[in-house]
């Protein structure tokens, strides 16, 4: 049995579809997904529905695409299903790499026969009778558990040639990818399927349309399809009467930062911010003061207080400046600078360009190198100004999702902590007490016992003071380095 | 067809269904400016990354702007091309390109003929803001022995990757590395040398920038002219009179030969002398071993290698080193004009002038980079001294002539010097797809029948298809011949020799679009097919004006081959004219 990485005690507010199993079953017994009703959906779809019927319950239950762009599933189906071809191909995305988000992960380790009988149940409905998993290398346990699942799957009938004895044949492969963020957009994930360089196309054509192999193919995440097959099971009615009006089902989220209980949660479509990072969170860690909270991955806003009781779903979300992306949720409190929060996540950016269009490979770049000199007080008021037209038109240019919304961080703290700009800019100042360039080193003349540790400890020189009388900084000589801030004993020397 | 109808700023516009928003602007007579797009319509290549996002767009209901370049048009759409959200987000993404461009535009070799630079110009570019502080991409820079590399340059429009693969198959460039690091390169960021690269230029001939360029020797040309103790030799290839006037402002298709003979002898070469005479002394050669193969075949012999293949153009030849090695006893073993000019020039001609070879240089003025790098293989020199000394392209003559202050337009019309440079019209028609072969096909028939041509225009083997086929009556006996151009087509032509499915005898190949009128050292023509077809055209019609318009009745050739070659195939033809090739494939990527 894998260790459990959920929270250790689900707390009220969750409904766990998608994680149903992690954690409950052992993922390399087949036998324990088929007690819990694993492939009953398949055989009740095979033997009952016909692919429209079967398209029209997953339409009904209005589940969206669970990797960020809920676009919704049930018409992506119905796409692939009506473009003809003699091949068309199932494919899974799990190329999970958001930082700190392991929804994915946890639910190909905890319960990989789920994604494989919702493949099936996708070939099924679309026409096709071949399905792979993208799958980054990194991620060797859930490859392990999935060749495993593979294996047992097709021993038992579920994969292979006349799956239930029906005639419908339908195989399932893996492909490994080699961890580029930029591969979990569709249009890249299939280039790097095909072997070729992982970068987006423009779309159209979609994936439906032409995709892997220049054939039909449809794409969806791995929490996505986990929920398929208790949608055939319950029902379309059921599922649909979770969640909010435009957002059915329940999402995973990947909750970490500043609360007290981290961990993954998957809770319904409509609770709230302030429920799932009091209630499920347990509050801010050390009883600080929540200062904001960053969703959506490294693309996505940081939402604030007032946004705390908006009910979570994907409309809402983009409405007030983030997104749902694949689920991250990172909890900043008061001792959080957002303007290093936003170079944090820029920084990923950059990163993971691809570098095809330049508005991303370059443009992310200079947006990092502004919040690099704001961060160390050499930002000017234009520096601002710059931030905001250069977001926005990279947002608006860039070819891919990766560029459409790498500003967003960017956006949000300026929008909800343009105060914390100022003051870097204009008072030199980083209130969070982050920005170390931004900070110097005093002695508290009550604390200060004149042992000389901090004076002893100094590379340069920069402290003087004679025994057992108050020390002080010469600020012109300190080089920041805090070597007389760990060796005081007394608490006497601070930054600020 | 389908049509849709939409508005662009404004105006009502019909365009067929599939037409992109950058195609039906131009019906509207409005310029969308474009910068990575490339359309070789004539060529069937086209080039849309939507990459450089300068052409975007405002469409009606979209959240974001769109690529005019690779967003189709649809029925009822409201584009705007110049709304201020436009123009400021076009600025904007110039500046962004800019600022990872090196400012060095006064000694960059593609100044006056910058895409970059046009842009800025047009975009009215002043500063690029936050620039002292931008850090900027920065590469190793890569000279080949044709080619340089200067990717600081680099614009990632891709438009060199797309001829490299799609259009020639070669394979040497691609986009590596991502984000801000992103560059096109050979993989694993190695020097061109150690790639499959042929240098056949067209990579050179549609970068926007100064990334891509040949390399440049006009330096040693104006060298070897100040130097009194060398006697300087110049050998002109045909496609580089049907071409060199566009660099001076004159139409596609202007024949400037003697022009260009009264500039050469002007700028101070010693002997003007031309390709052409070499390229008849090609078909004496290749000619001779084609017939010796078709009549071994003919005659039942089972180890005759057929087709032959023709082997003038270095890049083809580069290409099958690289990709088809175990066929390297199929191609002729003549060597190109080029190599043929400079070993005659300096044994035969050295000899009749009475100096050291050491002490003569050859330039070669040539359509072609590939050529650079062919005059400095080792099997072309003797004892270090290389038969062909210095290659220049046809935008390096160029660029020449304009230093000397001469104005090619207005120069009187001179005749070459003899003895090398006197040709035919067979010789002539080396510079254009399918012209190699009709000029072996004059010579070889003569030769087989006994008979003279009534009509030496073989049209069946002329045309700008991409793989043509003809067959020619040798008095009953057919001869069945293959011609390609451009190395995708050259690929398929070897594909099906090497999986036995091929029924040619003999097979031209060319690596450039429409022969070496489209060569990589040509002005550039921007994939404008009239370009390629005004110069072909030219070409056909100097084969016309010669008096003579066959290799083998080329006067100064049989006068070689009696005072010094003997005969076709003889020894010393094969010690001076004729080569080997190479099982290049293990090297590529080895260092």
């Amino acid at each position: 049995m894998p260790e459990a990485t959920l929270l250790a005690n689900p707390v009220k507010k969750q409904i766990r579809i998608a994680l149903r199993n992690c954690g409950v079953i052992n993922p390399e017994t087949i036998d324990e997904y088929i007690g819990k009703d694993g492939y009953f959906a398949l055989g009740k779809v095979l033997t009952g529905l016909t692919p429209a019927e079967a398209i029209k319950v997953i339409k009904d239950s209005g589940i969206r695409g669970r990797g960020g762009a809920g676009f919704p599933t049930g018409l992506k189906w119905e796409f692939a299903s009506k473009n003809n071809s003699d091949q068309k191909y199932v494919v899974c995305n799990a190329d999970e790499g958001d930082p700190g988000a392991f929804m994915d992960r946890s639910i190909l380790e905890g319960d990989p026969h789920s994604v494989l009988e919702a493949m099936a149940l996708c070939g099924y409905c679309i026409g096709a009778n071949t399905g792979y998993i993208y799958i980054r290398a990194e991620y060797p346990l859930a490859i392990e558990r999935l060749k495993i699942a593979i294996s047992q799957a097709r021993e038992y009938g579920f994969l292979g040639n006349s799956v239930f004895g029906t005639g419908f044949d339908f195989d399932i492969h893996l492909k490994y990818g080699a961890g580029a963020f930029v591969c979990g957009e569709e249009t890249s994930l299939i280039h790097s399927m095909e072997g070729l360089r992982g970068e987006p196309t423009l779309k159209p054509p979609f994936p439906a349309e032409s995709g892997y192999l220049g054939k039909p193919t449809n794409v969806n995440n791995v929490e996505t399809y986990a929920n398929i097959p208790v949608i055939f099971l319950k029902g379309a009615a059921w599922f649909s009467g979770i969640g909010t009006e435009k957002s059915k089902g329940t999402k995973v989220f990947a909750l970490a930062g500043k609360v007290n209980n981290v961990g993954l949660i998957e809770v319904p479509m409509g609770v709230t911010l302030r429920e799932v990072i009091y209630e499920i969170g347990g509050g801010i860690r050390d009883g600080k003061a929540f200062k904001a909270v960053q969703t959506g991955g490294p693309s996505g806003g940081c939402l604030t207080e007032k946004d705390l009781d908006i009910p979570i779903d994907y409309e809402n979300l983009i409405a007030c400046g983030s997104m749902m992306g694949s689920g991250g949720m990172i909890v900043m409190d008061e001792d959080d600078c957002m303007v290093s929060i936003a170079k944090f996540f820029l920084d990923f950016s950059v990163e993971e360009s691809c570098g095809k269009c330049s508005p991303c490979r370059i443009g992310n770049k200079r947006l990092y190198e502004l919040l690099e000199r704001i961060c160390t007080g050499k930002g000017e008021m234009k520096d601002i100004d710059r931030l905001r037209n250069l977001s926005e038109v990279i947002k608006d240019t860039s070819l891919c999702g990766l560029g459409q919304s790498s500003p967003n961080p960017v956006l949000s703290t300026l929008d909800n902590f343009y105060h914390e700009y100022i003051s870097h800019v204009e008072d030199k100042k980083c209130t969070a007490g982050v920005c170390r360039d931004l900070m110097e080193y005093f002695i508290v003349e009550d604390n200060c016992v004149g042992c000389t540790a901090c004076a002893r400890a100094c590379p340069v020189g920069a402290i003087t003071g004679e025994r057992k009388e108050i020390h002080l900084i010469n600020l012109e000589i300190c080089i920041k380095c805090g070597a007389c801030m760990e060796k005081c004993k007394f608490d006497a020397v601070i930054l600020k | 067809m389908n049509l849709v109808k939409l508005t662009i700023d404004g105006k009502k516009v019909e365009v067929p269904a599939g037409t992109t928003i950058y195609k039906a602007a131009k019906e509207l007579g409005i310029d969308i400016p474009i910068l990575c797009y490339m359309d070789l319509k004539d060529l069937n290549i086209e080039n849309k990354p939507g990459g450089c996002r300068i052409c975007s767009v405002e469409v009606e209901g979209r959240k974001n702007l769109a690529p005019s370049c690779s967003t189709d048009v649809a029925e009822g759409m409201e584009v705007r091309t110049n709304t201020m959200r436009v123009i400021n987000a076009r600025r904007t993404v110039m500046e962004l390109i800019i600022s990872d461009h090196p400012k060095d535009c006064l000694s960059c070799a593609k100044s006056g003929s910058c895409d970059l630079q046009d842009m800025a110009i047009r975009l009215g570019i002043r500063e690029i803001p936050g620039q002292e502080y931008a850090e900027m991409s920065t590469y190793r820079l890569d000279t080949s022995p044709s080619i340089i590399r200067d990717l600081d340059k680099c614009i990632m429009c891709r438009r060199c990757e797309t001829m490299c693969n799609d259009f020639q198959t070669v394979g040497a460039l691609h986009a590596v590395n991502r984000g801000f690091q992103a560059v096109v390169a050979p993989a694993f960021e190695m020097n061109l040398e150690h790639s499959p690269c042929t240098y056949c230029g067209q990579c050179v001939a549609v970068c926007p920038t100064g990334a891509l360029t040949e390399v440049d020797h006009t330096g040693k040309v104006i060298a070897a002219l100040n130097d009194p103790s060398k006697t300087v030799v110049v050998q002109t290839a045909p496609a580089v009179r049907a071409a060199l006037g566009e660099e001076f402002g004159m139409k596609a298709g202007t024949l400037v030969t003697g022009k260009m003979v009264t500039a050469l002898r002007q700028l101070g070469f010693d002997y003007v002398f031309d390709t052409d005479f070499a390229a008849d002394l090609t078909i004496m050669e290749e000619g001779a071993e084609l017939l010796g193969r078709l009549t071994r075949f003919l005659e039942g012999d089972k180890d005759v290698k057929l087709p032959i293949l023709t082997s003038c153009c270095p890049g083809w030849v580069n290409f099958f080193e690289y990709n088809f090695p175990e066929m390297k006893e199929i191609p002729s073993t003549a060597r190109s004009p080029q190599q043929m000019f400079g070993s005659i020039a300096k044994s035969y001609f050295a000899e009749k002038i009475e100096i050291d070879r050491k002490d003569m240089v050859v330039v070669s003025i040539m359509p072609c980079l590939a050529k650079k790098y062919e005059c400095q293989r080792e099997e072309f020199m003797v004892d270090g001294n290389p038969d062909v000394d210095i290659s220049i392209s046809t935008r390096e003559l160029a660029h020449l002539i304009k230093q000397a202050n001469l104005d090619l337009v207005r120069m009187d019309e001179e005749d070459f010097d003899k003895p090398m440079g006197e040709s035919s019209g067979a010789g002539v028609i080396f510079g254009v797809t399918g012209g190699v072969i009709e000029a072996a096909t004059r010579t070889a028939y003569e030769i087989y029948t006994g008979k003279s041509l009534e009509k030496v225009d073989f049209e069946q083997l002329r045309g700008v298809d991409g793989i043509r086929s003809a067959s020619v009556d040798f008095d009953g006996q057919e001869i069945n011949i293959g011609i390609a151009h451009g190395l995708r087509n050259a690929r398929k032509l070897l594909e099906e020799i090497k999986e036995g499915k091929s029924h040619y005898h003999a097979i031209e190949i060319m690596a450039c679009p429409g022969g070496c009128i489209g060569g990589g050292g040509q002005p550039l023509h921007h994939g404008d097919a009239s370009i390629l077809k005004a110069r072909t055209k030219a070409i056909y019609e100097e084969d016309r004006n010669k008096p003579i318009r066959k290799s083998h009745e080329n006067p100064y050739i049989k006068k070689l081959y009696e005072e010094f070659l003997g005969e076709p195939l003889s020894e010393k033809a094969h010690e001076l004219l004729h080569t080997h090739y190479f099982d290049k494939r293990k090297k590529i990527f080895q260092v």
